[in-house]
Formats: structure tokens, C-alpha cells, sequence
């Protein structure tokens, strides 16, 4: 039986063209996005690929100049006012009035939401900064104010919390805590959709991921589909006692593999067809040990997709990066 | 309505709002106490002591004109001849009228005669603070981003800033009226401790109320400038820059309307509208238009800025700023 998830976020073709006397700039060019229900979210995408524009077109704040967008159901941003309530939000840093107290900034949110207030101290104790409420907001750390921002986001318990870097400043405690938040919002039924840089972090909280660059969708999906259609593709290759490495390598090569050589063992990178490494090397008399693919990580898909992996002695500027590389296998 | 509640408790929470309202309680109560201590009432000792100084005053004079008379009669055929008319009967005699008492009174206050111009004092004070306060409102909250976190919760642009124009604009009214009451009231208790309160008649109290109305519209249209300026720059700064920018244009237009040999010049001055706003009219006079010099007595062309004229000037700028912010919000992007 099929599980029919329900989809809380839509996003279809929206673009965003920003037009200047430099000339015009696409910041966003027909970008998809789909979270489903009760799902954690990823959102990522190198600087200046479109994650914050694509967030704040979504809250309302910038108008895009085409494409679909949809809420809990609702087409945004004409009816945005009817679902602003159930959702919360934070985009970019975090930013506040400096001279309030965090639980003044809260309260008056809250009025302003019409939401009981009663929500602030629940809200402050949950983020961890209930003995710092009645301290002036411009007396927080970044990471302090990081917590209000998630603090003001929960505040009128949202559907979907849309979270914008929100373990920047964060200390290695913090961070772990707020990825055990969003673990325990997500298990209460709240949908998530986490921007950020901190891949591994992403890896272990999200459920899956939309991989954004050049303002445009190059990979979506659960996190291990995205993992198993990206796979590195390479294998590790270990030789029998006395094995001639060197010698198996150079067969290789010959075939038109990519190696890298280390101490004991091998990295065939192309691998497509793992068997023709055992064929080729059990023809010239070498046999094999240990053949094992070597699993990608989100990083590594991440800067495959967006183009984005350093290149020694080249220095990268921000709006190099690429729409989904090319992959091209050994042995297929 | 829970978005005017929250924008109400935001304005008075704000430190600068407190400091500013403090800041003008203290200039007016500065002005209130001056004038108390400046005036003194017009007893029937003090305006006997004034007599008799005017008197002394008049007997001195007489004296001394007398003194100078011998000396112009015996002056014909010396050298300070030069320094006396040929005939000494036509030299100055003091008469009486010309000491009058009223001159060697103390100041006192006069609240019909004086008190309209401790209108135009509270009218100026509550608008420069109608305008920073409404200015630092807006802006200090865009600056900080706490506009954007607001527009999250409401995602209405021009509910939210109308929401917070009204808010502001509606406690600006009820504090000058809460403020003005107690002016009026002071001024009323300084006339009757140091000062006249004859001839205030129905008709004196009502006209100090059309006033009071016209210097709450001076300090409901600068809070709403500023407020707007504030909102089209997204910063306080904005709103003080302006200020001073228009400030000095108006200067050099005033200089280059006098080069140019405009007839009214000082009709380009915003101040000189606030004022005649407030006065009611005020004549300029065409200076250019006969030479006094060669024609003695001409009288110069005079154009009238009537309360009528500069309320309207008043009221279109005010509708084209706070029209432009507000246009402004809805089309632009916020990042």
C-alpha cells in the first residue's frame, strides 16, 4: 500500500529577476520545491543560490515575478494573512529591536498575533533562555539571539517552521539541542523546513532535502534516495598479500579508470561496473580482497550538484556554481 | 485591534519615546516657570510705585531740559553755539503723557493678550517631538528588523503601517490634549499669580481653542511626516536628513528668490507657513515694488498667507509623504 503524504510547502517555477544598472540578475529561475507533512526538511544551496529569496518570496516579502506558491494548501502570498498564523519563521539572522527584553519582544509578537501570552515564558524556557528573558536584547550573543528567533518562531505553535541558519552562532551544546528540538517538533506532528550550511547536521536531522543552485532545483527527495542517486560511484580496492599494486593499477588505468593510489589499498573513482575491475585484474593474475563501495555523503553531493568543491589554486566566487554536473561512469 | 494594542505598548516601551516626552515636559514646565517668575500682578502698590517712578522720571527730565535751554540761551557767539538750534523755545519740553507709568511696571501677563503666543510655544514643542518620536517609531524598528519580524507575524503591509501611523497619531492627539488642558491651566493660574485675567471673555477661550486645534493639526501633520520619511528610508536618520536637507533648500531658493528679485521671498520659508498657520495671517510685504527712498510714504504691495493657504500647503504634503511611504511599502521588496 502507498503512503500518501500530504504536501505542506509547494513551490512550482517561481522566479525572482533582480534588474540593476549592472543589468539583470536571475535570482531565482523556475525553481520546485515540495515538503510533505510532518516531514524535516533541508534546504540547501551554496550563498547567493536563491535559499533566502526563495524563503522570503514564500513569507511575503518579496514579490516574485512568476511561478506557483503554496502553504498548508493555500496559494501564497494572496492568501498568505489566512495562513501566516500557522507559520513560523525565521529568515536570515536573527534580527530584533535591541533595546527590548526578550520576553517585551515576545509579548508584543504575541499581541500582535493574538496569541496568548502566556506562550512566552513556555516558548523562552524552551530554547533555553528563560533566566536571560528580562535582559536587553542587545546584550545577546548571536547565538542567544538565534534561540529568541526559534523562540518567536514557536511562539504561535506553527504547522510549518520555516528556520533560516538556525544553528548559526550556536555553540556545540546548542547546536545538538537544537537538533533535538527539531527532532521532538517534528515527532509532535510539525512540519520543518531547515535552511543551512551544516551539512552533516542536515544529514542527521532531515528527512529529505532540495538541493538548490543558480536560483534553480538540481536534486530533491528523501535524504538516502538522494544519497543512493548520487553515489560517489568509487570503489576501494585492496589486493591479496603481495599483491603488485602499482602494476594493478597501471591495468586499470589502461582501461581508463581514474585511481589513487594510497599505502595498502586503492580508489578506482568511475566505478560503475565494480565487476570489470575484478575481470580485468583476474586476467593479468592479480586478485582481489576487499572491493567496497565507497558511500557519498551530503556534502559530497552537495558540491558535485552545485559545483562547488574547491579547485586548488583557483579561488571560487560566489555566483560560480553549477546546475547539476554531469556524471559520467567507467565501465558502463 | 490586538495589533494597535501591541503597537501601543511598543510606543511606550520605547526609551526614546520616554526621553523625549520627559524632554518636553521639561521644556514646557522650563517656559511655564520663566514666565511665573519673569511676571509680577498689577497691585495697586506696584502701580503706584510706578507712578511715582514715572513721576520722579518726568520732574527729571524737566529739569534737565531746563538746564539745557540756559545753556542754548547762552550759547549765540561761543563755540557750542553749533550744538543748539537758533531758536531755544523750539527745543524738547517733556510733557507728562510722554512718561507713562505703565512703562516702569514689571512685565505682566496678560492671558488674553499673551497667551496665544504660548500656543504657538506648545504647538512647536509638541511637533518637533511628534516628529522624532514618530520618526524613531517606524524607523528604528526597520532598521533593527523588527518590522520584518512584524510583517512575518501580519503579513498585511499597509495594515501593519497604518496600524502603527494610527497608534502613533492617536496618543500624540490625546497627549496634546491631556498636555494642552494643563497648559491653558497654567497660564491661567500664572495670569491670576503674576498677571490679568480681565476681558477673557467666551469668545477669547474659544478662539485660544481654534488655535490649540490648528497647533494639534502643526503636531499631528509633522509626526506624520516623520513618521513617513522615517518609513521611506527605513531609518530614523532618513526621516532627521530630510529635515535638514529641505531645511537648506529652502534657504538658498529664499537667497536666490531675493537675487532674482521675487516679489515674496519669504514665502518660500516652510517656517513662515507653520507661522501663519498658527496666526492666522501674516502679511508679506512686496519690498521691490515702490522705492521708499524717493518717493516717501509709498506703500509696498502686500500678499496675505492666510491659515486657509498654508493648512492646504500643510495638508498636501503631508498626504504626498505619507502617501509615498505608504505606496512605497507595498511595492518593494524587503530584504
Amino acid at each position: 500500500m502507498v503512503r500518501r503524504m500530504t504536501a505542506v510547502l509547494e513551490i512550482s517555477g517561481l522566479r525572482k529577476t533582480y534588474r540593476s544598472r549592472k543589468g539583470v540578475r536571475n535570482a531565482l529561475d523556475g525553481f520546485d520545491m515540495v515538503v510533505e507533512a510532518g516531514q524535516v526538511h533541508g534546504f540547501l544551496g551554496p550563498n547567493g543560490s536563491g535559499k533566502t529569496t526563495t524563503l522570503r518570496t514564500l513569507l511575503g516579502l518579496i514579490r516574485p515575478n512568476d511561478g506557483r506558491m503554496a502553504i498548508l494548501g493555500q496559494e501564497v502570498p494572496r492568501r498568505l494573512p489566512q495562513v501566516a498564523g500557522q507559520v513560523g519563521a525565521i529568515v536570515e539572522s536573527p534580527q530584533f529591536f535591541g533595546n527590548f527584553t526578550a520576553k517585551d519582544t515576545l509579548s508584543l509578537l504575541a499581541d500582535a498575533g493574538n496569541v496568548n501570552r502566556s506562550r512566552v515564558p513556555a516558548v523562552l524556557d524552551l530554547v533555553g533562555l528563560r533566566d536571560r528573558a528580562g535582559e536587553r536584547v542587545k546584550t545577546y550573543s548571536l547565538g542567544m539571539k538565534q534561540r529568541l528567533a526559534v523562540a518567536s518562531a514557536l511562539l504561535k505553535e506553527p504547522k510549518l517552521l520555516i528556520l533560516d541558519e538556525p544553528a548559526n552562532g550556536l555553540d556545540p551544546g546548542g547546536i545538538r539541542e537544537m537538533r533535538t528540538l527539531m527532532r521532538d517538533l517534528s515527532a509532535s506532528g510539525m512540519t520543518v523546513l531547515l535552511s543551512s550550511h551544516i551539512l552533516g547536521e542536515i544529514q542527521l536531522i532531515c528527512d529529505s532535502v532540495t538541493i538548490i543552485s543558480a536560483g534553480r532545483r538540481v536534486t530533491s527527495g528523501s535524504v538516502a534516495e538522494v544519497l543512493a542517486s548520487h553515489t560517489s560511484g568509487a570503489v576501494r580496492v585492496r589486493l591479496e598479500q603481495g599483491g603488485d599494486l602499482f602494476g594493478a593499477a597501471q591495468v586499470l588505468r589502461e582501461a581508463g579508470a581514474q585511481v589513487t593510489l594510497e599505502a595498502d589499498y586503492m580508489v578506482v573513482g568511475n566505478a560503475s561496473n565494480p565487476a570489470l575491475i575484478t575481470r580485468l585484474l583476474a586476467q593479468r593474475g592479480v586478485y582481489v580482497s576487499e572491493l567496497t563501495p565507497i558511500a557519498a555523503d551530503l556534502e559530497d553531493v552537495f558540491l558535485e550538484l552545485t559545483g562547488t568543491a574547491p579547485v586548488e589554486g583557483q579561488n571560487r566566487q560566489v555566483d560560480e556554481s553549477a546546475l547539476g554536473a554531469g556524471r559520467n561512469g567507467w565501465g558502463q | 485591534m490586538s495589533l494597535a494594542k501591541a503597537e501601543s505598548r511598543r510606543l511606550f516601551k520605547r526609551r526614546f519615546t520616554s526621553l523625549i516626552l520627559i524632554g518636553v515636559m521639561l521644556v514646557l514646565a522650563l517656559v511655564a516657570a520663566g514666565t511665573f517668575l519673569s511676571n509680577q500682578k498689577a497691585t495697586p502698590e506696584r502701580i503706584a510705585e510706578a507712578k511715582a517712578q514715572a513721576a520722579a522720571s518726568f520732574q527729571s527730565a524737566v529739569q534737565e531740559a531746563e538746564r539745557e535751554k540756559k545753556r542754548c540761551l547762552a550759547a549765540p557767539g561761543t563755540p557750542d553755539a553749533a550744538n543748539y538750534p537758533a531758536d531755544c523755545t523750539q527745543m524738547w519740553t517733556p510733557t507728562p503723557e510722554e512718561f507713562d507709568y505703565t512703562w516702569y511696571m514689571p512685565p505682566t501677563f496678560d492671558m488674553r493678550q499673551n497667551f496665544p503666543d504660548m500656543i504657538m510655544v506648545f504647538a512647536v514643542v509638541l511637533a518637533a517631538a511628534a516628529f522624532l518620536v514618530g520618526a524613531s517609531f517606524v524607523g528604528s524598528e526597520w532598521h533593527s528588523g523588527g518590522m520584518m519580524n512584524l510583517l512575518l507575524w501580519r503579513p498585511r503591509r499597509l495594515q501593519v503601517l497604518g496600524t502603527k501611523l494610527t497608534v502613533f497619531l492617536g496618543w500624540f492627539t490625546g497627549l496634546t490634549l491631556l498636555l494642552g488642558a494643563a497648559w491653558a491651566g497654567a497660564f491661567q493660574a500664572i495670569a491670576l499669580l503674576r498677571g490679568s485675567t480681565e476681558k477673557m471673555t467666551a469668545g477669547v477661550w474659544q478662539s485660544f481653542g481654534l488655535t490649540g486645534l490648528r497647533g494639534l493639526g502643526l503636531i499631528l501633520a509633522a509626526g506624520a511626516i516623520g513618521f513617513a520619511l522615517a518609513s521611506l528610508g527605513r531609518h530614523t536618520g532618513m526621516a532627521l536628513g530630510a529635515l535638514i536637507g529641505v531645511g537648506a533648500v529652502q534657504i538658498g531658493v529664499f537667497i536666490m528668490a531675493q537675487l532674482g528679485g521675487a516679489a515674496y521671498p519669504e514665502a518660500y520659508l516652510g517656517p513662515l507657513w507653520a507661522y501663519a498657520w498658527m496666526v492666522k495671517e501674516v502679511p508679506l510685504e512686496n519690498m521691490s515694488s515702490c522705492d521708499f527712498s524717493a518717493n516717501g510714504g509709498c506703500k509696498p504691495e502686500i500678499f496675505t498667507m492666510t491659515w486657509q493657504v498654508a493648512g492646504t500647503g500643510f495638508a498636501i504634503v503631508t498626504v504626498l509623504v505619507v502617501g509615498a511611504a505608504l505606496w512605497a511599502l507595498r511595492r518593494r521588496d524587503i530584504s
